[in-house]
């Protein structure tokens, strides 16, 4: 058994399970975007704001968004697991791996439920 | 004449590795790589390679032939050579000891992590356990594993971490165990592979199966401990 | 050489094929301090190639078989100079030795019951030759060295065996009384040279095929341990004896395993008549392998051999349908269209007598002790010397082996060595230690190599030695051949000892092992040859033109080759069985 702190679910199991479930999610989440596109071809502000303002469009956006985020972990952090053999640089790069996805998940939810 | 261009490195003259070319008189014929390495052989005495059955059985002299992982003695020469050129590297991945030679220290150690033996917990009885046609069927395509580390040293994922991804070669193995009804050590060995590494760094690249000289699918076998692992975890 | 590394050992096993790594679980799991010593990584020896199966009269495709039918079969089938002790021991333990290989995992293919499956093979009888071809060969599909070789290797790996993987042993280390006390070995990867020390020394080299030029064996197998024991001075016993195997690919000399016919398969001549009709009524192709290449090579020689040349025959599988092939022998469909580029479904596999075993070797009794002619002429064993598997001549395969009997053979007296080393350990083992010039004497032949200074180099040579061998003692011999043989042979061996190492660089030297392998073969072909020429009949394997008949007056009698003057004596064999009636003497016909 090989130990290390730095993946997300301490597992390989919950990692693989992670990066499939969220890989379905966001398949669901674009399917549906791509679809209210063709449906919807005059699209204005108006109508799309209205989509989003809806709790259970908010709610899906934000499970698509969390999906995103723990699927762009676990891929990255196998990238740098693969490709960056000197400790310092990976955990760095890791490091700044989780601000980003931090940062863009809290500015996910401002845009979600902001004004 | 067939051209041959081959890696050579010898640790007590050469400061780094180099390409060689051989001029080989094959007159004509078919023949096996390993002919071909027997014949260069008797050019340059001081040319280091494995070789022991040389029928395919044994592993010994698993090499890169133009570009692709095999055994050399069961690889004619219509199979691999293109334009009358033949280029021989060792097995990708391996720290090189001499010329076609490499350390496989690493790749037996993954082997031997797995627990590359059956166990069982009840005491045995007089005669052998028994095992029922269909249950021993299950063990075909992986105990006929010859360990040349043709498909380990294809596998990117073994590149970049051979010392934490027991590679296709023992997952293979593994799984030769796991699905063994003789043995009774099917959680234990489910536990030690659920880290991020010994299982899941496999990608499905499938250049194992490519490369395999005895036709055998070691990605299948990992997609089998996969699905048992998430059986035993969920 | 005082600054040489020593390594100390309780037993060193040299050679990682099926009998060393059966000697060696003994000992690790006895706790005793062992180490394997291979020239190759041990899933890499010649045990691997073994296809067919382990003979052994478990009672699964017959509950009523019986051991002493086995031994029966296996007395006739060596023709009568097996030791019958020995082989009663081989039979009578064969089942609890095979029991253990399948409780450690050994894949064995299964009767629908979910016993072990048996196949027959050739010599096989029930009820003492009159019931009928039995079927006792246990297989692992036609993988079972495959599989038997790797399941014992993991084993050693569960027991924590030493391992010295690619070290090459150089010379047996003798001490002042004549004792074996260790040996000299080489680290083929860095080239260092080192002194193993050992209450027991085990010679567990296998065969030695790569004495003729068309052979089933592996590149590795050139009686090392052979040679190793002849240079010390110990006798070989029935070095003449080499079994042709019917079934050797034509042109490629890869083994076709006998299970082929056990399956139903035969041989064909140019008219496609199945010969062995004619030379062996009742059992046909499955007589015993010395009948059945005789009878191919008259086929032969009469004009009615197949192919462009007429020098090789067919043998017929397709019949057996792409099923059972394909269940039952897929490593040989795998082998004909590689090597002989033929579907054995669609077409015929053209094959020819191509040698296979070796039936000589150390002589030991059934605890594996190597035993040597004392002064006062009788038996005397040698201190510190085992040996095991195909380096040994126990006997139990006479002059002919039978097939599947090899495999029983290696796991049987493997396993009995290694349980009386340890015994022996626990009672105590005390020998002189070698001294500086006892061990530089074994140092002479590798300083030798890395000491010349031009001549002849090692592939010429050991071509030559390999036509001679192929020329003068192949499956049929005559003396005025052979005494040009042996007199080539002797020019050769002065040849060989002046012959040149042009590489002397330490790091993996493959040139300076073929090098040593040389002189190893050598003194295999000279032991061949000279008891060749001695046995004046012809028994098993052994067949001569001008002596055709079995002469069991004057050679119902093990040969002893001596190495220090190169002569041949005899050595009486067991007829003494401690628990069945002897088998006496009768005409071998199948």
């Amino acid at each position: 058994m090989v130990t290390n702190v730095t993946n997300l679910g301490r597992s390989g199991l919950s990692d693989w399970l992670i990066q499939r479930v969220s890989a379905v999610v966001m398949a669901v989440y674009t399917l549906f975007i791509v679809l209210y596109l063709l449906f919807n071809p005059n699209l204005d502000y108006a109508t799309w704001s209205g989509l989003f303002a809806q709790t259970w469009m908010r709610i899906f956006s934000l499970l698509a968004f969390v999906s995103l985020a723990g699927h762009a972990w676990v891929g990255l952090w196998t990238v740098t697991t693969d490709y960056l053999k000197p400790t310092a640089i990976r955990v760095t790069v890791q490091l700044l791996v989780i601000l980003a996805i931090f940062a863009f998940l809290v500015w996910g939810i401002q845009i979600l439920w902001g004004a | 004449m067939l051209q041959v261009s081959i890696y050579r490195y010898n640790p007590e003259t050469d400061s780094a590795p180099y390409m060689q070319e051989f001029q080989v008189d094959t007159q004509g014929r078919d023949v096996m790589v390993l002919d071909v390495l027997h014949m260069m052989k008797e050019q340059d005495n001081g040319l280091a390679f494995r070789r022991s059955c040389r029928e395919g059985v044994c592993g010994s002299d698993g090499m890169n032939m133009n570009g692709k992982n095999g055994l050399a003695c069961i690889t004619p020469l219509s199979e691999v050579v293109k334009g009358n050129k033949l280029t021989l590297r060792p097995l990708p991945g391996l720290p090189v000891i001499r010329d076609l030679v490499v350390d496989m220290g690493l790749f037996y150690q993954q082997y031997e992590r797995i627990q590359p033996y059956l166990q069982n917990d009840e005491p045995a009885p007089a005669i052998e356990r028994l095992q029922s046609p269909e249950d021993r069927d299950k063990l075909d395509g992986l105990y006929e594993c010859i360990l040349c580390a043709c498909c380990s040293t294809s596998c990117p994922s073994f590149w970049w971490n051979p010392d934490k991804f027991v590679g296709p070669a023992g997952l293979l193995q593994s799984y030769r165990f796991l699905v063994d009804s003789r043995d009774t050590a099917t959680s234990e060995r489910l536990s030690e592979l659920e880290d991020p590494f010994s299982v899941f760094r496999c990608r499905g690249i499938m250049n194992c199966v490519a490369v395999c000289p005895k036709g055998l699918n070691p990605t299948r076998a990992i997609g089998k401990i996969r699905e048992m692992l998430l059986a035993d975890g969920t | 050489m005082s600054n040489m590394r020593s390594l100390t050992f309780d037993a060193i096993i040299i050679g990682g094929g099926g009998a060393g790594l059966r000697a060696a679980l003994e000992l690790a799991k006895s706790g005793k301090k062992t180490a394997v010593l291979s020239k190759v990584f041990p899933t890499r020896s010649h045990t691997v190639s073994a296809q067919g199966g382990i003979t052994c009269a478990i009672a699964s495709a017959d509950p009523d078989d019986d051991w002493r039918w086995h031994m029966y079969d296996t007395v006739k089938g060596g023709d009568y100079i097996a030791d019958q002790d020995a082989a009663e021991y081989m039979c009578s333990e064969g089942p609890k030795a095979v029991f253990e290989l399948e409780h450690m995992g050994l894949p064995f293919s299964r009767f629908d019951n979910g016993r072990i499956y048996q196949r027959p093979f050739g010599g096989q009888s029930k009820d003492f030759g009159t019931g009928g071809q039995a079927a006792r060969t246990c297989a692992a599909a036609d993988r079972t060295g495959h599989a038997l070789l790797h399941t014992l290797y993991q084993n050693n790996l569960k027991n924590n065996t030493t391992f010295l993987n690619e070290w090459y042993a150089v010379d047996l280390v003798k001490n002042a009384n004549g004792d074996v006390v260790g040996c000299i070995a080489m680290d083929i990867e860095t080239g260092e040279v080192v002194h193993v020390k050992s209450k027991a020394t085990v010679l567990a080299t296998g065969g030695s095929g790569r004495i003729y030029a068309s052979t089933t064996n592996a590149l590795i197998n050139t009686g090392d341990g052979i040679g190793m024991a002849l240079r010390a001075g110990f006798p070989m016993q029935d070095m003449e004896m080499w079994q042709f195997h019917p079934t050797g690919i034509y042109g490629a000399g890869t083994l076709v395993t006998e299970g082929c016919r056990g399956e139903g398969g035969y041989l064909v001549n140019k008219d496609g008549e199945r010969f062995m009709e004619r030379y062996a009524p009742n059992a046909k192709d499955l007589a015993g392998r010395d009948v059945v290449a005789r009878s191919m090579v008259m086929e032969i020689l009469e004009g009615r051999g197949c192919g462009e040349h007429g020098d090789h025959v067919f043998l017929k599988l397709d019949h057996l349908g792409e099923e059972v092939l394909g269940k039952r022998l897929p490593g040989i469909v795998e082998l004909s269209k590689t090597f002989a580029h033929v579907d054995p479904a669609k077409e015929p596999i053209p094959v020819v007598p191509t040698c296979h075993y070796m039936m000589g070797g150390v002589p030991t009794n059934v605890h594996g002790q190597a035993i040597m002619r004392g002064e006062d002429g009788k038996d005397q064993i040698v201190n510190g010397l085992f040996a095991c598997g195909e380096a040994a001549c126990v006997s139990v395969h006479g002059a002919n082996r039978l097939g599947g009997n090899s495999l029983l053979d290696l796991v049987v007296f493997g396993r009995a060595a290694g349980m009386f080393i340890e015994g022996a350990l626990n009672e105590g083992i005390d020998y002189l230690d070698a001294s500086e010039s006892d061990v530089e004497t074994a140092m002479k032949r590798i300083t030798r190599w890395n000491e010349s200074e031009g001549g002849e180099t090692v592939p010429e040579l050991k071509r030559e030695l390999q036509a001679i061998m192929q020329n003068s003692f192949g499956v049929f011999r005559e003396e005025e051949n052979m005494q040009k043989g042996v007199k080539q042979l002797a020019e050769l061996r002065g040849r060989i000892a002046n012959a040149y190492l042009p590489d002397k660089s330490n790091a993996f030297n493959t040139a300076r092992v073929e090098a040593l392998e040389l002189d190893n073969l050598m003194e295999v072909a000279e032991a061949t040859a000279i008891a060749a020429l001695e046995r004046k009949e012809s028994r098993g394997a052994h067949s001569r033109y001008d002596y055709p008949d079995r002469d069991d007056v004057n050679w119902l009698k093990h040969s002893l080759y001596f190495p220090a003057d190169k002569t041949v004596g005899q050595r009486d064999v067991n007829f003494k069985p401690r628990t069945v009636d002897t088998f006496e003497p009768k005409v071998r016909t199948y």
